[in-house]
């Protein structure tokens, strides 16, 4: 379960991208985060997934709470987490494969396991048969369609996705919302931001609207 | 534990990639860390040349002529004077009788001595300080040769007290020298990591967002680093090979006019695995200061 308890985030500069915020979503939600540019959407995932700290209040994550991580629990909890971000984060100087094979690295699972786990994560976005392929040569769709194999195949129970259908057109987005849907039918827990109000809308069970910081709705 | 040893051998497999990668940046840097080891190397190695000569001939002597017409019982006179003198450790003394029939013994000497009306020979003493400084030395050549029946004074191999005192002075500037240098390899080091971390900026926060550790991120860099000293020290000793290799000759020949023999040879084993090991040290000291500057405090790690 996530839990934002009154939580205000003010960055260096003065501006309050979070104010007293205080939501709740459950184990299995599919949530979706909406609202314009610069409401705080992205602020919030960073806070979830430790990029940033609150300013007041506290941020719990399975009853851990995220703001009073110490810097050596820091990788331990991430590695629990999926996260796509908004830019995706691919590693343009390795393969398809080697960029989904990286957590598991980090996480130091023995290689040949490893290696089954990618080939799953890549079956699983429909990119197995460019595993071998570099992210340059790869369309904007299938680029998130990584992502997002990188960030499921540590199996977590929380994936989240900082506007994974950002420049993409209508139907890569549908097929880009359908890999979120499958995942959040499994038992994970879907957390997702977006700019478009018609993205997952009929499928998210919790639907958190931002503006300017605060909760609309 | 094989999982421990499979993270190391990846990582030395991601270092040896990593410097694969970059040939020119790591021949270069190769070739500043090599040349700065040189230094103390070669010095090690000259040093070992020269302790021979050093060691080999004993403290100077100075040897007494006496004039010729000193009588025996001045000759005695003057032992025990030279006996009783301080700063005098020993006195042998050479009559001109011993040395007449020393000479003669000489193949191409012998007909001319025979030939000449009289011995031409003095007496004299050959002297042993006590002390090895040459200033001391050369003060007590002048006072003996104020000495009564006294005719010629000379100082025989005080180029080996010089030499020594040049030896000590070496050493020092030697031992600067490297510690000034072993800092320089560090800067090297830290500056070639430096740029390591800010090519590879995002992989590196794309590791820290996927949960690696400061350790998994830092393992790489430091295999790098000690590498770099370790190959650095291997180009070091072919540096000082080659020089040692040209220098062989020339410098026997410069011996040999000195009369003392003096070998060059290549580092020996204790010498080169004290360099490759304080080189390859000095690289994981480098980087470790490297990734504590510009990878610990990385936004992403808080």
């Amino acid at each position: 379960m996530i839990k934002f308890d009154r939580v205000s985030k003010r960055y260096p500069h003065g501006i309050d991208a979070l104010s007293d915020l205080s939501i709740e979503i459950a184990d299995g939600d599919l949530a979706i985060v909406s609202g314009h540019s610069g409401a705080g959407k992205s602020t919030l995932l960073k806070m979830i997934t430790a990029m940033e700290k609150p300013t007041v209040g506290t941020v719990l994550v399975n009853g851990q709470n995220v703001g009073a991580l110490k810097d050596a629990g820091l990788p331990y909890y991430r590695r629990n987490l999926g996260i796509v971000f908004q830019d995706q984060r691919l590693l343009f100087d390795r393969s398809a494969f080697d960029n989904v094979m990286l957590p598991l690295t980090i996480s130091g699972f023995p290689s040949t396991e490893a290696a089954k786990r990618v080939n799953a994560a890549l079956d699983k976005v429909g990119l197995l048969a460019r595993a071998k392929a570099m992210p340059i040569a790869l369309s904007g769709g299938e680029q998130q369609r990584l992502a997002i194999a990188r960030a499921v195949v540590n199996r977590p129970k929380l994936l989240i996705a900082d506007e994974p259908s950002a420049h993409l057109d209508a139907r890569t987005a549908l097929d880009i919302a359908q890999i979120f849907i499958d995942f959040h039918r499994v038992g994970v827990t879907v957390m997702v931001s977006t700019c478009d109000p018609t993205f997952l809308a009929a499928e998210a069970s919790c639907r958190i609207a931002l503006d300017h910081g605060r909760l609309t709705r | 534990m094989i999982s421990w040893l499979a993270g190391h051998f990846d990582a030395l497999r991601v270092a040896m990639r990593r410097l694969i990668a970059a040939p020119v940046n790591t021949l270069l840097s190769l070739l500043a860390i090599g040349i700065a080891l040189s230094t103390p190397l070669g010095g090690l190695v000259l040093f070992a040349a020269t302790q021979g000569i050093a060691g080999s001939s004993a403290l100077p002597q100075i040897s007494v002529f006496m004039t010729l017409d000193t009588g025996k019982n001045d000759v005695v006179a003057m032992e025990s004077k030279l006996k009783r003198t301080q700063g005098v450790d020993s006195v042998r003394l050479l009559t001109r009788e011993t040395t007449l029939a020393r000479m003669r013994k000489t193949e191409e000497l012998a007909e001319v001595i025979d030939a000449l009306p009289r011995n031409p020979f003095p007496d004299a003493f050959v002297v042993a300080p006590a002390v090895a400084e040459a200033a001391a030395i050369e003060q007590m050549a002048a006072q003996l040769k104020t000495w009564p029946k006294v005719d010629h004074v000379q100082i025989d191999s005080a180029w080996v007290v010089r030499l020594n005192a040049m030896l000590r002075l070496g050493k020092t500037v030697l031992v600067a020298l490297s510690i000034l240098l072993g800092f320089g390899l560090v800067a090297i080091i830290f500056s070639s990591t430096r740029s390591q971390v800010l090519a590879l900026k995002n992989e590196i926060e794309v590791s820290q967002l996927l949960g690696a550790t400061n350790a998994f991120i830092s393992r790489p860099f430091l295999y790098v680093g000690w590498l770099q000293g370790l190959l650095g020290g291997f180009v070091a000793w072919i540096i000082v090979a080659t020089l040692t290799s040209a220098l062989r000759k020339p410098m026997a020949d410069l011996a040999k006019l000195y009369d003392v023999s003096v070998v060059i040879s290549l580092p020996d084993s204790v010498a080169t695995l004290t360099v490759l090991a304080v080189a390859s040290a000095l690289g994981w000291v480098g980087t470790t200061i490297a990734l504590r500057q510009h990878l610990w405090r990385s936004s992403f790690n808080r």
